[in-house]
Order: structure tokens, then C-alpha cells, then sequence
């Protein structure tokens, strides 16, 4: 389980240009789509608390994935064994490391062979045609996570409402340069403010 | 003293760093010039190296900084361990609170309902990075918007297609796979742009 923690990571990390958002979709794939640790439910709340907490956004959802595979594990084996306590941050410890270790290799090659960096022209040209692509990689996904989005079942009403937020998030985001960060404030406040709201209409 | 001084620096970047990848850029710039550990120069070119190399941002510029300031692997090791160590102490404590949110909260409407906002807020995310993307150094001509369309109809192949036989889906799950796409898109990149 931990080599498969730190595989997955490895390959999750190599395959990443870009870093931050352009991570999810290979996560997605491997983590909730091959391996199906979490499903996708819990991948959007992943999503959520890592962009929240400070740091960089791949390596806190590598922390989340290695927590919650490494707790599951050890209710599902080895119970009451001491090791066991240990298990879920050896199992961050292994996620973490394999999302770091391929970007650390490589620019550690780099520093000791380049002092400055002369743009290769080979390089630039795969470049140009991998940057669309990892556009596409994020925007694809959207609309299948969209109809997991609204679960579970007996607090889903209002669905198109919440897409009209997602939507003015993205237009803040994009266009005023909103930090994510006030975006999910503002959320949790949205939330608890129409929850207590809603109970009160609904007792009336 | 200057291994003290790294540590502190991408500690204190590692803390404040919200938002990740680009949003940690102008942080990174203020610390690594103000101890002169890098020149202007030496900050775009780690960018420009960030941006062609695997891994997130962050970790490039602090394995780079870190080893042009102390001219040692050591110090590479010391300012990414920096770095990521904030984020972690942080993101483990947020992960046990979420565990037991999650089992004592399971039919609280109150915690449900945040959770289910917040999937939606991070929809807006996600396209909202898509959207910030798109700009002119990435859709450099028509062939971006072919490959871009390519990718994106490959992507949601398995919601388009369902072959009954197993050997047809398991085509439909390789074709769509993110990682054999970005090689296919770099090849292309390679063929069209050299």
C-alpha cells in the first residue's frame, strides 16, 4: 500500500506541467477513477480543504489522499498493533515524497548543469503543444463532476442555484482576481447562513 | 547561518504561500531577492525552467534557491523539506478534523450542507483555473485550439462512447488516459512547432 501510495504520486508528479491545477485530472484518474481510494465526492471536498489550508495545492492533496487510505487501512487489518498508529504518516510520508521527488531530481539536475537557462528550441516546441492540451485536461472534467457535486441525497435541493455560485466563483476568480481562499470563506459562510435560514422557513 | 536563513525564508513562504503554484510566485521573488540569494535575471529564468519541468512551482524555485545559495545538495533538501513543512503539520490537522467531522457530523445538515457548497465552489475553482489559462502565450495559433479540442473530446470519451464489450472499454479508458494525452500533445507540439 505504501509503494502504491508513492507510485501513484511519482507518476502524478513526473506527468505535471504547470503544477497546482493542472495535477487534479491525473489525481482523479489514478486516485478515484484506477485505484478507487476515494470516490468522487470526496475528491471535490479533498479539493476544497487543501486549497484552503496554506501550501501548495498537489502536495496537500497528497497528505489527504495518504491520511485517508492509511487510517482506512489499519481499521480494516492490523487493529490494536502499535505500528498501526504510525501507519497513516508513514502513508503521507510515501504520498508526499513521490509528489515531490520527480520536480526536485530534475530542477537539482538543472541548477548543478545550467547556471543561467538557454530555452531550448526542441523543448519550447513540445511545450506549445502540451500547454493547450493541459487546458483541456482541467476543463474536461467539469461537467461529470459537476453531477457528483450535489450529493448526498437528502440535502439536494437547489442544485441549479449552487451551479449559478460556481459560476460567479470562476467569473470572481478569473476576471476580478478574487483569491480562492476568500472564495471558500465565503462559501462555508453562504452555507451555514442558507442552512439556518432554510430550517427556519421550513418550520414555519 | 544561511542554512538557518533558508529555512526560515521558505518556512515563512511555505505558511503564507495560500493558493499555490503562481499566487506563491511574488512571495518567492520578495524573500529570494532580499537576501540576494538570486539575481532578477537568475528569478525569470527558474520561472521559465518551472514552467517546462514536472512538479509544482513552489518546489521548483526552493530545490533551485536552495541549491544556487549554498552550492550543496544539502541545501536543495533543506529549503524544499522547508518548504512542504508548514503545509503538512497544517493539512494533518485538517485531515483528522475532517475524519471526525465526517463520522460524528454524517446527518448533520449544518456540516452536510458546507460540504456540499464547497463542492460546488471548488467546480468555480476549477474552471475559473481552466479560464486563467487561457491567454495568448498558450493559444499561440489554430493548431492550440486543434489540439486543445482533441484532448477535450478524448477526455470525455468514456461519458460519450460505452462499448459493451470489456477489450472496447478498456480502448476507450488508454485513449482517454491524461498522461498518454500530454506525451501525445508534446509530440504533436514537437512535429508542428520545431
Amino acid at each position: 500500500m505504501l509503494l502504491q501510495l508513492f507510485w501513484t504520486y511519482l507518476k502524478v508528479g513526473t506527468f505535471t506541467l504547470g503544477g497546482g491545477y493542472a495535477m487534479l485530472p491525473l489525481i482523479q484518474r489514478e486516485v478515484v477513477d484506477y485505484r478507487k481510494w476515494i470516490d468522487e465526492t470526496e475528491f471535490l471536498n479533498m479539493i476544497a480543504l487543501a486549497q484552503a489550508a496554506p501550501g501548495l495545492i498537489a502536495v496537500n492533496s497528497a497528505i489527504f489522499i495518504g491520511y485517508q487510505v492509511g487510517a482506512r487501512s489499519v481499521r480494516s487489518s492490523c487493529q490494536g498493533r502499535r505500528s498501526a498508529r504510525m501507519y497513516p504518516y508513514l502513508a503521507v510520508a510515501s504520498a508526499v515524497l513521490g509528489a515531490v521527488l520527480p520536480s526536485f531530481v530534475i530542477i537539482l539536475a538543472i541548477a548543478m548543469v545550467f547556471s543561467t537557462y538557454s530555452g531550448l528550441p526542441a523543448v519550447e516546441a513540445v511545450m506549445k503543444g502540451v500547454r493547450p492540451a493541459v487546458v483541456a485536461l482541467i476543463a474536461a472534467p467539469l461537467l461529470r463532476m459537476a453531477t457528483k457535486a450535489n450529493t448526498p441525497k437528502p440535502f439536494r435541493e437547489g442544485g441549479v442555484l449552487l451551479l449559478s455560485w460556481s459560476l460567479t466563483a470562476a467569473l470572481l476568480i478569473w476576471l476580478a482576481k478574487v483569491s480562492p481562499v476568500y472564495i471558500i470563506v465565503a462559501t462555508i459562510i453562504l452555507a451555514l447562513v442558507s442552512t439556518w435560514v432554510g430550517g427556519k422557513v421550513k418550520t414555519k | 547561518m544561511l542554512y538557518l536563513q533558508l529555512f526560515l525564508s521558505f518556512f515563512k513562504i511555505g505558511l503564507f504561500g495560500f493558493g499555490g503554484g503562481l499566487a506563491i510566485l511574488s512571495l518567492i521573488q520578495h524573500e529570494v531577492l532580499a537576501y540576494g540569494w538570486l539575481t532578477e535575471q537568475q528569478f525569470v529564468d527558474i520561472v521559465a525552467i518551472s514552467q517546462v519541468t514536472p512538479g509544482p512551482i513552489g518546489i521548483n524555485c526552493a530545490t533551485y534557491v536552495g541549491y544556487s545559495a549554498t552550492g550543496s545538495v544539502w541545501g536543495s533538501v533543506l529549503a524544499t523539506g522547508a518548504m512542504v513543512l508548514p503545509g503538512l503539520i497544517i493539512m494533518l490537522a485538517v485531515c483528522k478534523v475532517y475524519q471526525v467531522l465526517t463520522a460524528r457530523f454524517a446527518d448533520n445538515r449544518y456540516f452536510q450542507n458546507t460540504l456540499r457548497y464547497l463542492r460546488f465552489a471548488v467546480l468555480g475553482l476549477i474552471a475559473a483555473a481552466a479560464l486563467l489559462l487561457i491567454t495568448p502565450a498558450t493559444f499561440i495559433d489554430n493548431w492550440s485550439v486543434v489540439l486543445f479540442a482533441a484532448v477535450f473530446v478524448f477526455t470525455i470519451l468514456p461519458q460519450l462512447i460505452h462499448p459493451k464489450q470489456p477489450v472496447g472499454k478498456k480502448i476507450i479508458d488508454t485513449l482517454s488516459h491524461p498522461i498518454l494525452l500530454i506525451m501525445l500533445a508534446g509530440l504533436a507540439g514537437y512535429f508542428i512547432y520545431r
